[in-house]
This record gives structure tokens, sequence and C-alpha cells, in this order.
């Protein structure tokens, strides 16, 4: 019979050390929502629970100069009533919002999206698009990597033993940016992307002047697509600035077939949902306000 | 009959178990536990097709906290004998085989041994302590390839049945059955339009929200009781009496609340399990179902290949109509494909009718029964080919289907003439509903389909007990999976005349109260409604005579009105009335206890017909499917209670919505099923739908006193082709291969692009 261990950490470096200790067999618990799913399921057996929600660091919203920084353990319900971060990053908080239901809100965080590393996670796209910064903090050492090199695989991260997700952070931005991510799902809710694009656009006039694509569920991690960027920028998002970059999302797919979608599908959803978020984020960065899309086609 | 005649019938009181199962009070399977209950598990096999070299337990056994072990050899051999499962037939042979695989493994997640222990991880860890040598063999999973010759064969003996010529060689294919009415020939050679078309469905599980769970405890003096989630808990015990070689007095099967069932709660899988492993452990085992092993174990409904050839005169009139339906049984022989080949055309008058249809197994679980098994399925190619017809010939689809609507005194092709049924006014009322009256809105098509179920009626028994108080216990024997408590409260309260209230609707177990057959083919208002009225009727027999007596009258000179005794008529004498409390209280005096009881065979069902209507709209870019507004219409008899048969409406045609767009079992090239699960097994969430609108048609089933027809299967048989239709009228591309999945549905869209800008 195996013994699972339940800790409740109080600061960020106990939580590494208990990561440090457990060899391991740590796993940390943020809201549960996959951890305890998986763990009924067989697919992972602690030794070591880590508790995080007691860290005031890490459950919590504080914004310096326009830069948001998100605890990693911030249930996804809180970030949602967060009006200040909801009118500077309305992508970021509508990928975080879309995860699960009402009930699974209460729970899910970013942090957790981000470690789970799964491909499909809701919230990475829209995180890479904002440029979002990952703070680390292993047993000695706290250390910062953009959220697209964060992951290294499905249900793989780069986080060495002993290394805890702290917090995200958001950059400053002008103020004539938006930000929009779409994901398709076959059903309404409760469900996975089959494709997930987070665009993030700074505006000048009619002209964008900058650029971030993140698309998920189509590689083994969530990818920044820099190839869209760059057709993007620069563009009066006119049509061959569109068709340009929903190919390039489609070319960067490197997807497979399975029970969620095949691959010409999902290569084919990448560009369309491509154009759409675009058009959202550039309304969003000029003022139009657009309602949040749950998703394409509803 | 207008509504007004009754005070209860077509009245909507809350049911009896609403308050218990809102506040969480209601047990289900696997709130039942027992002290020093064990707890059971299964392992189950690996592999899609294996012979089973041997299963070695000794390890297992050894392990502290193991009580009890069970293979194949724990289950006596059974005789090659069909019993119902159901509104499905089974032989007991293969029942056994598949609680307990013998010779081979024939799906992953057939069940191989069985263990018992003190908890449940222990358990798991003994799943693991057993081995079991497999010789892997080739496996087959879709009826096409499973019916060419060289398929991998499951059952080395299968001959087909009714094979024309006689099979020679064993196959895959269990059975031809044939169904014809006039000349098929002649009629083909009279059509001016003809259309044939090939279709496929994919298998489809019932999705209740209870996973199937057992909790038997043997005792050393041979009794057996069993707790457990059953559409029928006689048939549990008909089940286990026989795998298990057990008298069927010695076996007490209490049911559960039901979370769902559909059909898929009308076999046994866990029960003979739990009665064996506790037989030899001499304590109670437990056992639950995980989700993963209802997807792989339970259940589905079948999938099947199609053909349907449709000859039809150019005013629309349908002279010649022939389908073939190569349908899935799973891993042993037992498919719907008959109610599937007897429903094909069962809606409409045709003179020249041709139905064929083979009974065909692969490496999948067994099905079962699932709301009109196989009727779904032949409806969705039958009523795309109708609408394709309608299409061709520029025709309202409700007109085309007046125009060949079954009316009284059709003679079907499978042999039943029909009485008094209500498809005519069915689709007058689908064509009348304020949907159809509405222009569909720009951006969304309009698709109709119709669907016909038989109902049945069979065995039931029920008794009323009257309390000292003069309330009243109505017991019956049927697991009430949809409002059934209520709609006996409310017969017998119309019977009775008194308060709903005052009635309390029971389901008992096995050893108390008399045969009930399954709650299935929509027969318990209908049938076990049946007895409860002739119970309660039986009841006021009784207290007539003790008015009679208390009163020293002629037990004729009584009537009954109004929950009182009453003199007939002033010849007899001038008495108050006697209320049921007042003849309650005197009971001691004029007899003893107060009770009826009815027990009888139920013939006479009345057949159903539905009509549903969606409108949808088709996402070009993604292939996604919205449905906009949906309403099913139904032959319904009488709305008992119409709340709940609105219930069946609304779900059935949820469940046949999901059947269209999205649910399918998908396999690896391993034969292993790779979504188990209600996240990549899509059935539709509360989101994806519109309020379903229903519309009751009430024409009343002549053979009983309510006039009730069964109402809780027909709504599930149109969606499918009302769905496709719907979705071929927005896009002009026909969808002929369920499920209408955003991938599938994008890339026929994709498909017919460069064709429809040529034309
Ligand atoms: C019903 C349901 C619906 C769902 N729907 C969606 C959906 O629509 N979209 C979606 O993307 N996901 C969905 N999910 C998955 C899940 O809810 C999300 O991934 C959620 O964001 C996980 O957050 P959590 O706080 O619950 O993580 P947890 O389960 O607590 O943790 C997840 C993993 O990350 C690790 N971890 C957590 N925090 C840290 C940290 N700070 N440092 C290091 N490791 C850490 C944990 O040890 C664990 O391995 C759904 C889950 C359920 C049960």
């Amino acid at each position: 019979m195996t013994d699972i261990q339940f800790k409740v950490a109080k600061t960020v470096r106990e939580a590494a050390s208990l990561m440090a200790a457990a060899k391991g067999k740590g796993r940390i618990l943020a809201g549960g929502t996959d951890l305890l799913v998986q763990m009924k399921a067989g697919m992972v057996t602690p030794g070591t629970i880590i508790d995080v929600k007691k860290i005031p660091e890490m459950v919590g919203i504080t914004e310096t100069k326009g830069s948001y920084r998100i605890g990693a353990a911030t249930p996804a319900a809180v970030i949602g009533e967060h009006k200040k971060l909801r009118k500077a990053w309305p992508g970021v908080v509508e990928a975080i919002n879309l995860i699960g239901s009402t009930q699974v809100q209460g729970r899910a965080s970013a942090g957790g999206n981000l470690c789970n590393a799964s491909p499909a996670a809701d919230s990475v796209p829209a995180l890479v698009a904002a440029g979002a910064i990952v703070t680390i903090q292993g047993p000695k050492t706290r250390r910062q990597v953009p959220v697209e090199k964060f992951n290294a695989g499905p249900g793989k991260t780069t986080l060495k033993a002993g290394e805890i997700v702290v917090s995200l952070t958001l950059p400053a931005r002008p103020k004539t940016s938006g930000d929009a991510y779409l994901r398709l799902i076959p059903r309404t809710e409760m469900d996975i992307a089959v494709v997930g694009v987070g665009v993030s656009l700074t505006m000048k006039g009619d002209t964008c002047v900058s650029a971030r694509v993140g698309l998920g569920a189509v590689a083994p991690t969530v990818l920044l697509v820099e190839a869209a960027a760059k057709a993007l920028t620069g563009s009066k998002l006119d049509a061959k600035a569109l068709d340009d970059a929903a190919n390039a999302c489609s070319a960067a797919c490197r997807p497979i077939d399975d029970k969620r979608g095949t691959i010409r599908y999902r290569t084919k959803i990448a560009g369309v949902l491509l154009r759409l978020a675009t058009a959202i984020a550039a309304d969003r960065a000029k003022g139009i306000s657009r309602p949040a899309h749950s998703q394409q086609g509803h | 009959m207008s509504k007004s005649q009754y005070k209860w019938i077509g009245t909507r009181p809350d049911r009896p178990d609403g308050a218990d199962k809102v506040t969480g009070r209601a047990r289900f399977a696997a709130d039942f536990n027992l002290p020093g209950q064990l707890i059971g598990k299964v392992l189950r096999s690996p592999h899609a097709h294996a012979r089973i070299k041997s299963i070695d337990t000794s390890k297992a056994l050894a392990l502290p906290g193991v009580k009890a072990v069970v293979t194949a050899k724990d289950f006596p051999e059974q005789a090659d004998v069909i019993v119902p499962a159901g509104e499905m037939q089974v032989n007991l042979r293969d029942v056994t085989r598949n609680v307990m695989a013998r010779e081979k493994v024939l799906y992953e997640g057939h069940a191989v041994a069985a263990v018992a222990a003190t908890t449940d991880a222990i358990a798991k860890q003994a799943l693991g302590l057993i081995k079991v040598e497999y010789q892997v063999l080739p496996h087959v999973i879709d009826v096409a390839e499973a019916m060419k010759p060289g398929a991998p064969l499951l059952h080395e003996n299968l001959m087909t049945e009714g094979a024309k010529p006689a099979a020679t060689k064993p196959s895959n294919i269990a059975k031809r059955i044939e169904f014809a009415k006039g000349d098929i020939d002649a009629g083909f050679a009279q059509a001016e339009v003809v259309i044939e078309r090939d279709y496929t469905t994919q298998p489809v599980h019932q999705g209740y929200i209870e996973p199937h769970a057992a909790l038997a405890s043997a005792s050393e003096d041979g009794q057996v009781q069993v707790w457990s989630t059953t559409q029928g808990h006689f048939q549990v015990r008909g089940f286990c009496a026989r795998l298990l070689n057990i008298e069927t007095s010695q076996i007490r099967v209490t049911p559960s609340e039901i979370g769902g069932g559909f059909g898929g709660k009308t076999v046994v899988y866990l029960e003979p399990l739990a009665i064996r492993l506790s037989q030899k452990a001499g304590k109670p085992v437990k056992m639950v179902m995980s989700r993963e092993d209802v997807f792989r174990a339970s259940g589905p409904a079948p999938g099947a290949d199609l053909k349907v050839k449709i000859g039809a005169m150019k005013d629309g009139r349908i002279v010649a109509a022939e389908c073939t339906i190569a349908m899935q049984a799973g891993a042993f022989p037992g498919s719907p494909v008959g109610p599937a080949c007897m429903c094909s055309y069962a809606c409409y008058d045709i003179d020249n009718i041709h139905v064929v249809g083979f009974d065909v197994v692969s490496n999948r679980p067994k099905v079962a029964a699932y709301r009109a098994p196989g009727a779904p399925i032949s409806a969705f190619a039958v009523e795309s080919t109708i609408d394709l017809l309608a299409q061709q010939l520029k025709m309202d689809p409700i007109e085309l289907r007046l125009k060949n609507a079954a009316t009284k005194g059709t003679k079907t092709h499978y042999g039943v003439t029909f009485g008094t049924i209500g498809m005519v006014e069915t689709l007058n009322a689908a064509k009348n509903s304020p949907h159809y009256k509405t222009p569909v809105k720009p951006g969304f098509a309009r698709g109709v389909a119709a669907g016909f179920w038989f109902n049945v009626g069979a065995d039931s028994s029920a008794a009323a007990h009257v309390g000292e108080d003069g309330s009243v216990t109505v017991i019956s024997g049927n697991p009430d999976i949809g409002g059934s408590r209520a709609s006996l409260a409310l017969m017998a309260a119309e019977e009775l005349g008194i308060d709903y209230d005052k009635i309390r609707p029971v389901i008992a177990d096995t050893a108390s109260i008399g045969f009930n057959f399954v709650t299935g083919g929509s027969r318990v208002t209908f049938a076990t409604g049946l007895a409860v009225v002739n119970s309660v009727r039986d009841l006021i027999r009784d207290l007539k005579g003790r008015a009679a007596k208390t009163w020293n009258v002629d037990p004729e000179g009584v009537i009954w009105e109004n929950g009182m005794a009453k003199p007939a008529g002033s010849n007899v004498g001038t008495f108050e009335p006697l209320t049921i409390a007042q003849l309650a209280a005197s009971a001691g005096r004029t007899g003893g206890p107060i009770n009826g009881h009815a027990q009888l065979n139920v013939t006479g069902a009345g057949p159903g017909f539905g009509v549903h209507i969606v409108d949808l709209k088709v996402d070009a870019d993604t292939g996604i499917v919205t449905v906009g507004r949906y309403t099913a219409a139904q032959d319904v008899g009488t709305a008992i209670h119409p709340s709940y048969v609105e219930g069946q409406l609304q779900g059935g045609a949820v469940q046949g919505i999901g059947w269209a767009l999205n649910e399918e079992y998908i396999y690896n090239g391993q034969g292993k099923l790779a979504n188990p699960g209600f996240l990549d097994y899509r059935i539709p969430v509360a989101s994806d739908l519109p309020m379903i609108e229903t519309v009751l048609v009430e024409v009343p089933n002549p053979t009983h006193p309510y006039g009730v027809r069964g109402v809780g299967e027909v709504p599930i048989v149109p969606p499918l082709a009302a769905v496709a239709n719907a979705v071929a009228r927005a896009t002009n591309v026909r969808m002929y291969d369920l499920p209408i999945s955003p991938p599938r549905l994008s890339a026929a869209l994709d498909a017919a692009q460069p064709r429809m800008a040529a034309e």
C-alpha cells in the first residue's frame, strides 16, 4: 500500500523545499482539477501532495505600472472578476475563463493549466500571444522564462527537480492594443480544444505595429507562430496579410489524427480561427468592444 | 376523450421520488453498503480477440486481504437456449461467456476474472497478480469487414441461420432475416422515380449517468440477496438463477433508484460475479463499474451498414421499397436487426416491400437494448431517402409523408395489421405546429423525419393496500426510469377517487410482489398501469363489500364514487356514505386488512408514431452544426402526467441529436476503444441545444382503460434523419454516414466545393 503525504506550504520557499524533499514523487496541488482526475484514473500516484493555495504570493493579482502579475494558483473565477485585468488583457482572461464550467472555474488556475502541459490547454495560447513571463522558484534560486519556452511536450514541463511556478507576468503595453482567444470544440462547453488560437496586436490607426500569435492543440506544445505575427505586423490587416497569417498558422501545425480531430481538420481550422481572432483583437485595440466569444460556430 | 372527464389524469403533480432525488437522499446502487462487505473488481481483457491459454490466480489468492477469486470455471456451462432480455433475445450459452470469458476473449474489456478483497486498493493490486496467458488472434471491428470471406472468425462454429442457400461454412453472419409484402419487382417496374443510397451508422452508448453497480450477500443456508441498478430485478433474479444454478426463490433482488438505463440495464454484468464471489468469500461483495468499464464492456446500441431503394410515382405515392441492413451484434449474436427491419417502413402504407437483415458479430462489446432498439438506424436510412424523394419531386416533406401514411387497417410488411393509430394525426399536428408554421430563419434550414415503435405489454403484477388511516400504498415491481411512479399513482387516484397525495407508490423487491417483466418497451405506464388499475378495482370491490357488511346490504347494492361507498339507490336504504378512512378504521370488524391485487399478461400495446422538425445552421468554415429550434410531435395515447411525457420526448430527441452529430466509438488499430469516457464520447451538453418543443397528440389506445400508449422510445427514432435532412438542405451536401461531426462535415463540404463551383 502506498501512503500519500499531504502538506500545506505557507511560503514559496517552503513549497519548493518540500518538492525537492519529495525526490520526484512530489506534486503541487493548485485547484486539483487535473491532478485529482489523474490520480483517480491511476495515471499519477504522488508520494507527497503540496497545497500552494495558502501562499499569498501564489493567489492574487497585482498591478505595477501597467504590468500584471497573476499568482500561479489564483482561481480562474477570481481572474474573471478582476475588472482592470479584464480590460487590459481581455483575450487572456477569456481564455482562462473558458476552462471547464462554473464549478471548475472556482478552482482551476492558470498555473495548473500551464504545468499540466497539455498541448490543448486553453490559457496557454493566449499567454503566449500576450508574451507572458513565467516566474519559477527552485529550492535555492528564482528564474524567469517566456511562457512559450516553458513546456517540453505533452505532460512535460522544463521545471527542474524542486522547482515550482510562482506567477505569470503580463507585460505593460500601449493602450491601442488588444488580444483575443478562440478555440474550436465540437460541443459548446465541457470539451477540449481541437485547435486554439491567441492573437495579441498593437495598432497605430489602421496599421498593426506589432503582433504575437499563439497556437494550441496542433503540436506537442503550444506554439509561438512568428511567421503569422510577421505577416500581420506592418499590414492594415488586409486580405493578403490575413491569408498569409492564416497560411502560416496552418503551416506551423504538426498535429496528429486522433479522437478529437483529423490532421486535415486541425490544419484548416488553425487558419480559420487566426482570421477570426485577429479581427476581434483588432477591434479591441481600436476600442470597439467585442463580446467574449466562447468559440467559433455558436 | 377530453381531459376534463378526469380529475387526476392529465395533471402535473410532483413526482413521489422527486424530493429524495433533489436532496440527495435517494439511494442509487453504489450507495448500498453492508457491514463487513468486500470490494469486488474485474480483470478485463487487454486484447480485442485472443484465446485464453491459461489463468493463474494463485498469486492473487495469496495476497493478504484477498478473500475470493472467480473465473469462468466457477460458472456452469449453459445450454444453447434463447431467453428474452428486455426487448432483445439472448442465448444463455453466450450470456455466461459475456459475463466471464471462457475459451476466448472477444473484445477489449471482456471480463476474464474477478476478485473480492477487503479494500479497493488490495482488490486492484490482486488484479495485477492474476496471470493470464493469451494467444492473440486477428480481430475485426467493422461489419463490412466481418462479413467478408476470410475475416477472422469469432465463433468457429457459427453457421448463418436463415441463409439462402443454406450456409455450408462458418462465418460471422449469425442470421439472415427477410420480410416481404407484395411484388417488389413489379413495384419498381411501375415506379416513375427510383432512389437508391447506402448509409452507415455508428454504435452509440446509452450513456446513463449511473454506472452499473451491485451488492450481493450470500448466506450459508443458500439464500442470496442482491441490490443493484437495473431495469428489471426479476430479470436479474432469473439470469442469476440460471447462470449460478440457484432456485429463484432463494434469490431476492432489490432494485436501487436508477440513474438512467435506456435499455442498457436489462442484462446482467456484475450481479452473477458478485454473488459467486460472496458465496466463495462468505461475506457481502460490492462491485461498481468505472465509466471506462461501462464503455468498454456494456451496452452499446449497434452500428449498421444499410442500403435503401425507394420507387415512387411522380405524385409522391411510394410503390416499392427495399432495405438491406447489416447490423453489429457485438461479440455474440443478437443485434436488434429484427425490429430494425420491421420498423423500417412501418410509418407507411406501401404495397410492395422487401427488407433483408443480417446479424453480424465482431470484436466489440455485445450490444444491448437502447430505446426502440434498431429503429433509429433503419429510420435514418429510410427517412433520409424519403427526404431525397421529397427534394426530387419538389414536395413538402410532410405532405409527401401524409400521402403515404399508415392508417387503421394498413397491413405492415412484418404481418401485423394496424388498429387505431395516430400517424396521420401526428403528421398533421407537426404541420400545424407553431414551429412548422414559422418561416425558417435566414441562414438556417429545416429538416423533418418520422419514426415508429411497436411498444410492448407483457407480464405485470400489482397490489394496493389500505392503511389503518385510509391512505393507500400502491405496490408494483418495475424500476421507475421515467416518472412511472407518478403515473401509476395518478391512475390509482383516478380510480379510487382520492387525492394523489393519499397514495404512495412503491417498487417492491422480487420477494414482495409477483413477477414483472422489465422496465422496457415503453410498457410500464401501459401494462403495469393496467395491473395497478386492476388491483385498485379489486380493492374497490373489497371496500364495497365492507360497506355492504356495515350496512347489512348486498354488495351489489353499493357503489364507489369520489372515494366513498354509497348506496346504489334509494331501494337499498338510506345510509351516510362511508369514506375509505372510515372503512379502514372499521376493517377489523368487517373482515380484516383491505387489499387488492392483480396480475396479468398484457396485450394490445398501442404502437406510437413521432414526427420531428429541426431548424439548424451549418458553419461552412468549421462544419459545426447549431440547432436553433426543435419540435417533437408524437401520438402519445393519453398523457397521464404530461410533464413526464414531454420529458420523454425531449430526452429521446436529445439522445437522437447526439447520435446524429457527435457520438461514436473510436477504435485504434489494435481494436482498443480510444474514447471510453464522456470527454471524448460526446453526448450533447445542455448548452448545445435549445429547449425541445413538444406537441402531444392524444389518440387513445382503445385497449387501455385510460388510453395509454408507450411513449418512451418513439422519440429517439426520428432525430437522426431529421438532423441529416436539415444538414442536406442547409448545405446541399447530404451526409450518408453518421455522425455528422465537425471534421467529417467540414471535409464533405470542402470536397463538394469544387464540384459545386463547376456546376
Ligand atoms: C470538467 C473539467 C473540464 C475542464 N475543461 C478544461 C478546458 O475547457 N480547458 C482546459 O484547458 N482545461 C480544462 N480542464 C483541465 C483543468 O481544469 C485545467 O488544466 C486547469 O487549469 C488546471 O488547474 P488546476 O489549478 O486545477 O491544476 P492542478 O490540477 O492543481 O494541477 C495541474 C498539474 O500542474 C501541477 N501544478 C499546478 N500548479 C503548479 C505550480 N504552481 N507549479 C508546479 N506545478 C504545478 C500539478 O502538480 C498538476 O500536475 C478541465 C478539467 C475538468 C475536470
